[in-house]
C-alpha cells in the first residue's frame, strides 16, 4: 500500500499540521512516511502545501507529481489539486469554503462541510482535522487509532484540554465521508 | 534499549546526529533552506553548555570552526550554496592544514543568489576542492532523513580517522522534508581520545608548541606535504567507496543519482518494473571518492547509464570518467529548483531503451 496525498490551503487553515499528523499517526502505525511543505515566500492568505506519502514500503520520490488523494481547503487551492490529481483519484473538498464543482470528471469527489462540523464542534479552526478524519475513512491509510497519543506528544501540556474537542473533530470528519 | 523512531526535519536530524556525535562546537551563519540546522544546534549545544556561535558571516564562522577544530575538538559548520562558496577559502585552508571537521551543504538552486528550492549544482564544487590549491575532501551524500542522521554520524568518525573535513552534501527538499528517523547513541566529547597533533592543553603535558598550519614557504617541503596528502587520497579511494545499487546485473540501462534524485530515480524503476521495463539504479553515497571501480566494471558488462540529476549535468562527468568510452552515457537534469517527476525520468528512460 502507498498513498501519496496532495494538501492544499490557505496559510493558517492548518494544512502543515495536518500533514505533520497525518504522517506522525502513519508511522505510530508502523509505515514509511515522507511529509514535504513547499515553503517559499508564502504567508498567512497565500497557499501553504504539502506533498504527503504514507507506505508499507520505502518511499521512492518524497515530491508527490501525481496524488492518489488530494485535499482541497480552500477555492484557491481547487485549480492547484485538479491539474496534478492522479486520473481517477480521490478529491476531498471542503465545500463550507468551495463552492464550485471541480472541472475534472474522472475524479471521485467528496464534499466535507469541514468548517460548519467544526464550529458545531466548538471551534472553526479545527476544520483539518475535521478533513483528516474524512481522510482517513476514504482512503483507509491511515487508521489513526494512535492519534491521540501523538496529540499529546505533538501539542505542549497547555494545550491539552483542547485534545478531546479534536478527537470529536476527527470522528466528525469521519462519519462525513 | 534500542531508540524509538522519531519524526524529524532532515535539518533537525543532522543537528541532533551531530550532537550524538560529540560535536563539541558550532559555528554557523543564517540561510535558508538549512536555518532550521542552525536553530535546532543553538538550543541544544546550550543546553549542553557546548559552543554555538552565531557568526557574523559564513566566511567568520569557517574560520571559528579551523580554531576550534585546530584544538582537536569535534566541529561543524553548515550553510546553503551561496553561504558553502564564502566558506571555500577556509575550507582550502583546513585542508592544507590537515583539519578534521564537518561542513553541511543544504544546497539550493544556483548560480548566485539563485532560489530557496533544492538543487544539486554544487557538485562540482563539493567533489573537486572547491577552493584553491591542490586537494580533496570526503564528499557523503544522503537520500533520507534516516541517511542525513547516520552520515552526519559518521562524517564525525571519518573526519577524525583522516584528518580531513568531511562534507554532507544534501539538498533543500532533503533537509526540509520529514521523515522517521532512529537516531544513533550519544557520546561524550569527553572521551573521544585527544588528538596528539591538536594546539592547547600545555598546561598539562609540558610538551613543545603544535602548529596547526597550511603556510610552507619552502617548495621541496610543501610538495612532499601534498604529495603525502595525494597517498592518503589514494587510501580513502580504497576503503571509504560507498554506493548502493538496485537490479543493476539485470537491467541493461542503469538510472545513476544521489540524494534526491536518487528517489526520483527509484520511482521511475518502480513504475517501469510494474510496466514489464528492467531499468537498474545506481546511487554513489560518497561522491569523493566517486564510486568509479563499480562503475567500470558495469560499463564493461556493457551496461548503458542515465545520470540523473538536478542540475545541467555535473555527476554524470565522473560516471562518463568511470564508463571510460566502454558505456554510454547519457543524461537527464532539471535545475533551478525544479525537482524532476518520476514520470519525466521513465519517459527518458524509455526514449533510451526505444520503448
Amino acid at each position: 500500500m502507498t498513498e501519496k496525498t496532495f494538501m492544499a490551503g490557505f496559510g493558517g487553515q492548518g494544512i502543515i499540521s495536518l500533514g505533520q499528523l497525518w504522517v506522525y499517526c502513519a508511522m505510530k502505525e508502523g509505515l514509511e512516511v515522507t511529509f514535504f511543505p513547499f515553503y517559499g515566500a508564502e504567508k498567512r492568505g497565500g497557499v501553504a502545501r504539502a506533498s504527503v506519502i504514507v507506505s508499507t514500503k520505502e518511499i521512492a520520490s518524497p515530491l508527490v507529481t501525481a496524488p492518489d488523494s488530494s485535499i482541497v481547503m480552500n477555492m484557491d487551492s481547487l485549480p492547484i489539486c485538479e491539474e496534478v490529481a492522479k486520473q481517477g483519484g480521490l478529491m476531498l473538498v471542503n465545500s463550507s469554503l468551495v463552492k464550485v464543482d471541480p472541472k475534472r470528471a474522472d475524479l471521485k469527489v467528496i464534499k466535507i462541510a469541514c468548517n460548519e462540523i467544526a464550529e458545531q464542534i466548538g471551534d472553526g479552526k479545527i476544520a483539518n482535522m475535521v478533513m483528516m478524519g474524512a481522510l482517513s475513512k476514504a482512503t483507509g491509510a491511515v487508521k489513526l487509532d494512535k492519534l491521540e497519543a501523538v496529540l499529546k506528544s505533538f501539542f505542549p501540556e497547555s494545550k491539552h484540554k483542547f485534545i478531546p474537542m479534536n478527537m470529536a473533530a476527527i470522528e466528525a470528519g469521519m462519519k462525513a465521508v | 534499549m534500542s531508540e524509538e523512531k522519531r519524526l524529524m526535519k532532515g535539518n533537525e536530524a543532522i543537528g541532533e546526529a551531530a550532537v550524538r556525535a560529540g560535536c563539541r562546537a558550532y559555528f554557523g551563519y543564517p540561510i535558508t533552506p538549512q536555518n532550521e540546522l542552525t536553530a535546532y544546534m543553538a538550543k541544544h549545544m546550550l543546553d549542553k553548555k557546548r559552543t554555538f556561535i552565531q557568526a557574523e558571516s559564513e566566511t567568520a564562522a569557517i574560520n571559528m570552526v579551523f580554531g576550534a577544530a585546530a584544538t582537536g575538538a569535534r566541529s561543524m559548520t553548515s550553510s546553503s550554496s551561496p553561504g558553502i562558496s564564502l566558506k571555500q577559502e577556509g575550507i582550502s585552508y583546513a585542508c592544507g592544514a590537515d583539519l578534521p571537521m564537518v561542513i553541511v551543504n543544504i544546497a539550493r538552486s544556483g548560480p548566485g543568489l539563485g532560489g530557496i528550492s533544492p538543487g544539486q549544482a554544487d557538485y562540482f564544487q563539493s567533489t573537486r576542492g572547491g577552493g584553491h590549491g591542490d586537494y580533496f575532501h570526503l564528499v557523503l551524500a544522503p537520500k533520507s532523513v534516516q541517511e542525513a542522521a547516520d552520515l552526519t554520524y559518521k562524517a564525525f568518525e571519518l573526519a577524525d580517522k583522516w584528518r580531513m573535513p568531511v562534507m554532507i552534501l544534501a539538498d533543500g527538499l532533503i533537509g526540509q522534508m520529514m521523515e522517521g528517523v532512529v537516531l544513533p547513541p550519544a557520546i561524550d566529547p569527553e572521551s573521544l581520545p585527544r588528538k596528539p597533533w591538536g594546539v592547547g592543553h600545555q598546561a598539562d603535558t609540558h610538551r613543545a608548541n603544535n602548529h596547526v598550519s597550511s603556510i610552507n614557504l619552502v617548495p621541496v617541503e610543501l610538495e612532499a606535504l601534498v604529495r603525502a596528502r595525494f597517498k592518503r587520497y589514494e587510501e580513502i579511494k580504497k576503503t571509504e567507496v560507498d554506493f548502493e545499487e538496485v537490479n543493476c546485473e539485470k537491467a541493461d540501462l542503469i538510472l545513476v543519482g544521489y540524494g534526491t534524485s536518487s528517489r526520483v530515480a527509484l520511482g521511475a524503476l518502480e513504475m517501469a518494473k510494474a510496466q514489464g521495463i528492467e531499468l537498474g539504479l545506481f546511487r554513489p553515497i560518497s561522491l569523493w571518492p566517486f564510486p568509479e571501480k563499480r562503475i567500470a566494471e558495469l560499463a564493461a558488462k556493457g551496461k548503458k547509464f542515465l545520470a540523473v540529476e538536478m542540475s545541467m549535468g555535473q555527476m554524470v562527468e565522473d560516471v562518463r570518467l568511470a564508463a571510460n568510452g566502454k558505456g554510454e552515457v547519457h543524461f537527464y537534469g532539471r535545475c533551478g529548483g525544479v525537482i524532476p517527476s518520476e514520470e519525466e525520468v521513465l519517459a527518458e528512460a524509455k526514449r533510451l531503451l526505444g520503448k
